[in-house]
């Protein structure tokens, strides 16, 4: 990436901030993603703000309440909201309904599968909707934390207390529980499938090695893990929680087992979300006191995106191609930066 | 504004089955006080509350791993603060709602572990609410009743009606072992005065005033008119009666003579380590040797937050007054330790 040019000695740090875009959302954002060439503002109540690159805001109802969860796979987002309902969001800004819980209880966790199958869940049950196929669910033993699909097949992980399940919804019995104590909040595989990695309620990561399940602890935050982003290729998790962006190594078939993460782009402030660049080794990285920087991770030099003295970052996206940086804080300031 | 009361106060509400959780929740609910509440639930069995913003929970317990085991928080609590937070200025306060069988700790160690939900939210009281008819029978065959009591910082005696004034008066003598330092009310159908049970502070280091055992009884209401043809039995209740409770217990501990910093700390930290399974609560308020500020603490099995809270006052006695509330509590050793610490 030519625009990558950060400043020869560490003293300095080049700013980009005179080059974004300033977005003024007007309402809480919880994060950010890109449907086609727009970027998608999910608000914290009903509503998704699209952003084109001109900086032209247009705002979607998309829940009658608090909007919980969401996932993207850069075609659509799928949401679920705490009116109890699943819904879709194409980048043309049409909205689906797709399932409303029966009980109108909050849908907790979404994900999205690249083929278009998606799962939701409410309390202790996961359902998977793929294609025509009838609707399938599993009820795990406590309320389910987060969901993800593994990058091959129509296998879930489902995060839940003491451990994740993986469940191939297809296949009845299928259910397999990882166990490791605790409650575990957010799931994710690694890109190669080799790896399940879980974000705790304590300020830690937990980790599986799929083939062995040996367990990989990720431990040493001061604060918890909300944001998690593999890396381009999926070689390093980058994760928030810590005043340095933690990038945990994956590239090796041990993952960061006995390994050292790399502590990167340190501040004053607690790192609040992480995206990593879809094609290049870099990230962004919003913090807790509104700073946003874009971090090489070979050397870790910096590039100031926007400066403190705001609420936190809710969110980051970049687009597909890697041009275009978004990013709103909690309050609804936001920004897009073309590179 | 200080910080806490921009936090949304948090009012947990507990008592055995069939005690009148849920009447004095429609109560509060249904008064014209101008505020609006979300009101948490036990999914399971929650019927007629009439209120805008109410969410059913499943009451999961888990364990920190922090190597304290009686830490334990409720995750299901965690994600319903968060995901209410995404509709902040939609409500003024949170009540919580727990099943009869629940016990309280947990609820109130949310509060104090979890970073998220401590940033946006205080826990305001405990209230329990006890039926007087059937408490005392509770007491002895019903551990969670006895917890749910031990952990209250008001108690709302309901049901007064169906007893004999003699029978409350033992009834309460029964609380009053195991706790004598909750606000306790006397109702029928929960007919108490919305400021008795909300916006109370009592976790707040601040409104420590005072640490009295609440036998003052300046705010009760006469109950002797209501007079009912089933009572014949006798009024052996004059005075108050005195019972011990073999499980649960309070202790309460004091001395004009100022404390030892350096030797208190570490010497209460440690109790609370070791011995934090059984205490249930724990408030204090203290001077120490060569400090004008008094000290103000408050804890929750083995959890403990304290401050300086303001100077003594001109004339105010300095005295140092702790109270512990918990289950077959270590008298002997907990007043020696406490007497180690005294300045010689």
């Amino acid at each position: 990436m030519k625009e990558f040019t950060p400043a020869p000695d560490s003293a300095s740090i080049v700013s980009v901030t005179d080059r974004v875009k300033p977005v003024a959302l007007g309402m809480g954002v919880t994060s950010v993603h890109f449907l086609g060439p727009r970027a998608a503002f999910v608000g914290s109540e009903e509503n998704v703000a699209f952003v084109d690159a001109k900086g032209e805001i247009s705002s979607v109802a998309v829940h009658s309440g608090g909007i919980l969860s969401t996932a993207s796979d850069g075609k659509r987002l799928v949401m679920g909201g705490d009116d109890g309902k699943v819904v879709a969001l194409d980048a043309k800004g049409e909205v689906t309904l797709l399932a409303t819980d029966p009980k109108r209880r909050w849908i907790d966790a979404v994900a999205l599968h690249p083929d278009g199958a998606y799962a939701w869940s409410a309390g202790k049950t996961a359902t998977v909707k793929s294609g025509k196929a009838e609707e399938k669910s599993l009820e795990v033993p406590s309320t389910v934390g987060g969901l993800a699909f593994a990058p091959k097949g129509l296998r879930l992980a489902i995060a839940h207390y003491n451990g994740a399940t993986l469940w191939f919804p297809n296949m009845e019995g299928s259910a397999e529980f990882l166990p490791w104590a605790g409650s575990h909040l957010g799931v994710t595989f690694s890109p190669d499938n080799k790896f399940l990695v879980t974000t705790m309620h304590e300020a830690a990561l937990h980790g599986w090695r799929l083939a062995d399940n040996r367990h990989m602890r990720m431990t040493g935050y001061p604060g918890r893990v909300r944001s998690i982003a593999w890396t381009a290729g999926g070689k390093g998790l980058a994760t928030s929680g810590a005043d340095t962006v933690i990038l945990w190594p994956f590239a090796s078939k041990d993952g960061p087992m006995g390994k050292e993460p790399a502590m990167l782009a340190p501040l004053q402030a607690r790192v609040a979300v992480v995206a990593c660049h879809p094609k290049n080794d870099i990230f962004a990285a919003g913090y807790s006191d509104g700073t946003v920087l874009m971090v090489r991770m070979e050397d870790g030099a910096e590039i100031l995106v926007r400066r403190n003295g705001t609420p936190p970052v809710a969110g980051l996206a970049w687009n597909a191609k890697g041009t275009l940086l978004a990013f709103a804080d909690e309050n609804g300031d936001g920004g897009l930066l073309e590179l | 504004m200080s910080e806490a009361s921009q936090k949304i106060p948090v009012t947990v509400l507990t008592g055995y089955l069939g005690a009148g959780k849920t009447t004095l929740l429609n109560r509060i609910l249904s008064e014209n006080h101008g505020k609006k509440y979300a009101v948490i639930v036990n999914e399971f069995g929650e019927i007629g509350i009439d209120n805008d913003l109410i969410i059913g929970a499943d009451e999961e317990v888990f364990e920190m791993n922090n190597g304290c085991i009686c830490c334990t928080v409720r995750g299901d609590l965690v994600r319903i603060m968060d995901g209410l937070m995404k509709r902040k200025g939609k409500f003024d306060a949170i009540i919580v709602e727990t099943t009869g069988l629940a016990d309280p700790a947990p609820v109130a160690q949310t509060f104090f572990v979890d970073e998220d939900v401590q940033k946006n939210a205080r826990l305001d009281a405990v209230v329990t609410v006890a039926d007087a008819k059937w408490l005392s029978d509770r007491l002895k065959d019903a551990p969670e009743a006895k917890n749910q009591i031990a952990f209250a910082d008001v108690i709302v005696l309901n049901k007064t009606d169906l007893v004999t004034k003699g029978e409350l008066a033992e009834v309460e003598a029964r609380i009053r072992a195991i706790n004598p330092y909750a606000k306790l009310h006397r109702t029928e159908r929960c007919s108490v005065a919305l400021a008795d049970v909300l916006d109370r502070g009592a976790f707040d280091l601040d409104r420590i005033l005072d640490i009295e055992p609440d036998f003052l009884e300046v705010d009760d209401h006469d109950h002797d008119h209501h007079h009912h043809g089933h009572d014949h039995h006798h009024d052996h209740g004059h005075g108050l009666k005195h019972y011990h409770d073999e499980d649960m217990q309070s202790l309460s501990l004091k001395t004009d003579k100022p404390l030892d910093p350096n030797v208190f700390m570490p010497w209460l930290q440690n109790l609370v380590q070791v011995e934090g399974g059984k205490i249930l609560r724990s408030k204090g308020i203290l001077a120490f040797h060569d400090d004008d500020d008094r000290y103000v603490f408050q804890g929750v099995h083995m959890m403990l937050e304290g401050d300086h809270q303001r100077k003594w006052k001109d004339g105010e006695p300095r005295q140092s007054r702790l109270v512990f509330i918990g289950r077959e509590l270590p008298e002997e050793l907990i007043r020696s330790g406490f007497e180690s610490c005294i300045v010689s």
